[in-house]
């Protein structure tokens, strides 16, 4: 089969390109790397089978970051039919060096100057076909985004790769020696064939900007959006949730019931309080969870990241950290996953380990969907949203701790450099994409783990079976008496011990376990809780909850980023031991102070 | 025409770069984001608490800490 490589320098619109021709949902955002690893789609180009890869972002082919050498792994150990090097027009001036290298390796390359919209605005203009000759390779306008010029980019690439030639490089470093000829060959194209103002005119991106980086307002506007983002994810998703917890109650009454009412008692509960409970209170989080990162996307995508890291790298800088760590720190409140494969950027290993070690902090969105539940049962409708923004502030407040405490180990001496890109706002069909995404990420999610581990939970808290469920005699009666020694002094008692222990897979098993584990759901399960927890031990178990571990995966992908078992240990021991000292401290002081 | 470190120019202030004195990995970063000797910046404004400057280069906007831009002198214009 023949393959199609994407070349370019990060946030040139690589990944949009790519879903473009491919149908696929890759991850997009207005923050360079995105894209960290490589994501290749098979299509139907003209009449044969051809498949595509999206590389990531770099500047440079023999660069020395993490991501430049997988590109360069990438080409120097598969043959490429054709690489499409992708350049944002508005930065042709410093772009066009890619497409020169690419030209001196002999790869067979085919030239999309993408974001001509922005150029236009910018006043700068190309003339393609004098920079094809100068090239010798075939050179388009287009914007991916908005599909101008996408038909042509089409067809020419279908004809191009039918006619070409497979090309495997060998040693890239040493075929790339002269940077200075290639210096001077850019300057010849540039002054032939493109034209930019003297000054760019002021935009709508230098506008905002004097607001939102404007020396006094920067830090309290950044704090105002999040806050407000968070609102508006309360404000819509609150409404849709009790609906779906309104729905399923209606159909487990109406259709369930009576269709499981002759089952074995046994399978029954199994299904039903089980499964369908267990899975049910997962599932009234899928629009909260949807909308959460409908706003996640927006922001990442208008690039108010970039400007966030300009506004704390300052304080970051104290901490041993930088800006991007700060923005790795945000995407973490998505998931903190992705957050840790952001940190390929940074090229020194030190602050990458730092940045990895403070990330498991960031409350995820999994985690808020267990504060949000327990809040919920627990305090009252004023106070819920205090709590949970107090639970931010703790995650935020334990990330710098441990940088803080762990910043010499992991010193580092990076240049902090970073592009700030033009404000930007994602189209509806970026939206939607993204908001889908999420959507199937969560179902593959639920169907792995969470079935297994509300099923799991169920057994544990009904066998034996000559025992009454959920007492001390059953397995997880055992379990939690074992675990008690610990977890009293923190005011866990031994039910909440078994949703901790499978919160260690994912957080959302936590709340499907507590619905297991009580044996009831919706608001009969929330009066339940407040029964059986007061407010001291339900923070408490919250505290724990959002620093002893963040998940299976998270714990998976430290491992594989940082290539290191003993890094793993070390981050998954001082998360245990800081949330156990925390708990501890907050439930022995609250109770000492007589709550 | 004077010569002085980037690191100690104003918001709104222009200049050309007249020198990189930046080590091997610094050298390559700036190089890669557009940092050419003869190649005109423009500062856009500074970050508070030292924080980093918010740079024009060419079309190219981007952040730089104080600290490497104490490696890099600015002929005044
Ligand atoms: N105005 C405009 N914006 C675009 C165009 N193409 C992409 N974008 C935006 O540019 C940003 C970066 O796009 P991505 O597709 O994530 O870029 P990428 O090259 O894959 O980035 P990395 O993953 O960082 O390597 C996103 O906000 C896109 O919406 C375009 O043609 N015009």
């Amino acid at each position: 089969m023949k393959r199609i490589a994407l070349l370019g320098m990060p946030n040139t619109g690589k990944s949009t390109f790519f879903n473009r021709m491919t149908g696929a949902s890759s991850r997009t955002g207005n923050w360079p790397g995105v894209t960290v690893d490589l994501l290749g789609a098979k299509v139907l180009l003209g009449s044969s089978m051809v498949e595509i890869v999206d590389l990531p972002g770099i500047y440079d082919l023999h660069g020395f970051s993490e991501d430049e050498q997988v590109v360069r792994h990438f080409l120097e150990n598969n043959s490429v039919d054709l690489v499409l090097i992708v350049l944002n027009t508005s930065q042709i001036e410093r772009q066009l060096s890619l497409a020169l290298q690419a030209k001196q390796l002999g790869l067979p390359a085919l030239m999309l100057l993408n974001m001509a919209d922005e150029a236009k605005k910018l006043g700068i203009t190309v003339d393609p076909d004098k920079m094809s000759k100068m090239l010798e390779m075939p050179v388009v306008m287009l914007s991916a985004k908005y599909g101008t010029g996408y038909r042509e980019v089409h067809e020419l690439v279908g004809s191009r790769v039918a006619s070409s030639q497979p090309v495997r490089l060998e040693t890239i470093q040493e075929m790339l020696a002269e940077e200075g000829k290639i210096e001077s060959a850019m300057d010849k194209v540039l002054k032939s064939t493109v034209q930019i103002p003297a000054r760019l005119p002021d935009n709508l991106t230098t506008k905002l900007d004097r607001v939102m980086l404007h020396p006094w307002l920067g830090l309290p506007l950044f704090f105002l959006v999040m806050y407000l983002t968070f609102q508006a994810i309360f404000l819509f998703g609150k409404p849709l949730q009790d609906g779906v917890t309104w729905m399923l109650d209606a159909f487990r009454s109406a259709a369930l019931e009576p269709l499981f009412s002759h089952f074995p008692v046994l399978l029954k509960g199994l299904l039903l309080d089980g499964i369908y409970n267990g899975l049910g209170t997962v599932a009234t989080f899928v629009p909260i969870i949807i909308l959460f990162f409908l706003f996640m996307a927006i922001i990442e995508d208008t690039g108010y990241l970039s400007r966030a890291a300009f506004l704390m790298d300052a304080l970051m800088y104290r901490l041993g950290l930088d800006g991007r760590s700060f923005v790795m720190l945000l995407m973490g409140f998505g998931c903190n996953v992705p957050a840790l494969m952001g940190t390929r950027v940074m090229r020194s290993r030190s602050l990458r380990f730092l940045t990895m070690l403070v990330i498991p902090f960031s409350l995820c969105s999994a985690r808020l969907q267990v504060f949000i539940f327990i809040t919920a049962a627990i305090f009252s409708r004023s106070a819920a949203p205090l709590v949970l923004f107090s639970l931010y502030l703790f995650s935020f407040a334990t990330s710098l701790l441990t940088a803080v405490l762990f910043k010499r180990q992991f010193a580092n001496t990076e240049p902090f450099i970073l592009e700030v890109p033009p404000y930007r706002f994602p189209t509806l069909r970026q939206m939607l994409m993204r908001g889908w995404l999420e959507v199937r990420h969560f179902l593959i999610r639920a169907s792995k783990f969470i079935v297994a581990g509300v099923v799991l939970v169920w057994l544990l808290t009904h066998l034996p079976t000559n025992v009454p469920p959920g007492s001390p005699q059953t397995l997880a009666g055992m379990i939690g008496s074992a675990c008690s020694p610990l977890l009293d002094p923190i005011g866990i008692d031994q039910q909440l011990a078994l949703a901790l222990i499978f919160g260690f897979v994912a957080k959302e098993i936590v709340i499907g376990s507590l619905a297991v584990i009580y044996g009831t759901q919706g608001n009969d399960l929330m009066a339940m809780m407040a029964s059986h927890l007061d407010w001291v031990q339900a923070y408490s178990f919250m505290l724990f909850t959002l620093v002893y571990t963040p998940c299976l995966s998270t714990v998976a992908t430290l491992k594989s980023e940082s290539k290191s078992n003993s890094f793993m240990w070390l981050s998954l021991g001082w998360s245990l031991l800081l949330a156990w000292v925390l708990s501890f401290v907050f439930y022995q002081g609250a109770r000492a102070l007589g709550y | 025409m004077s010569v002085v470190k980037l690191s100690t120019m104003g918001p709104g202030q222009s200049g050309v770069i007249a020198a990189l004195h930046a080590e091997d990995e610094l050298y390559h970063r700036l190089a890669e984001m557009g940092f050419r000797v003869g190649n005109r910046i423009e500062i856009l404004r500074l970050g508070r608490f030292s924080g980093p400057l918010h740079l024009r280069i060419g079309t190219t906007d981007l952040m730089l800490r104080r600290s490497d831009a104490q490696k890099i002198d600015i002929a005044a214009a």
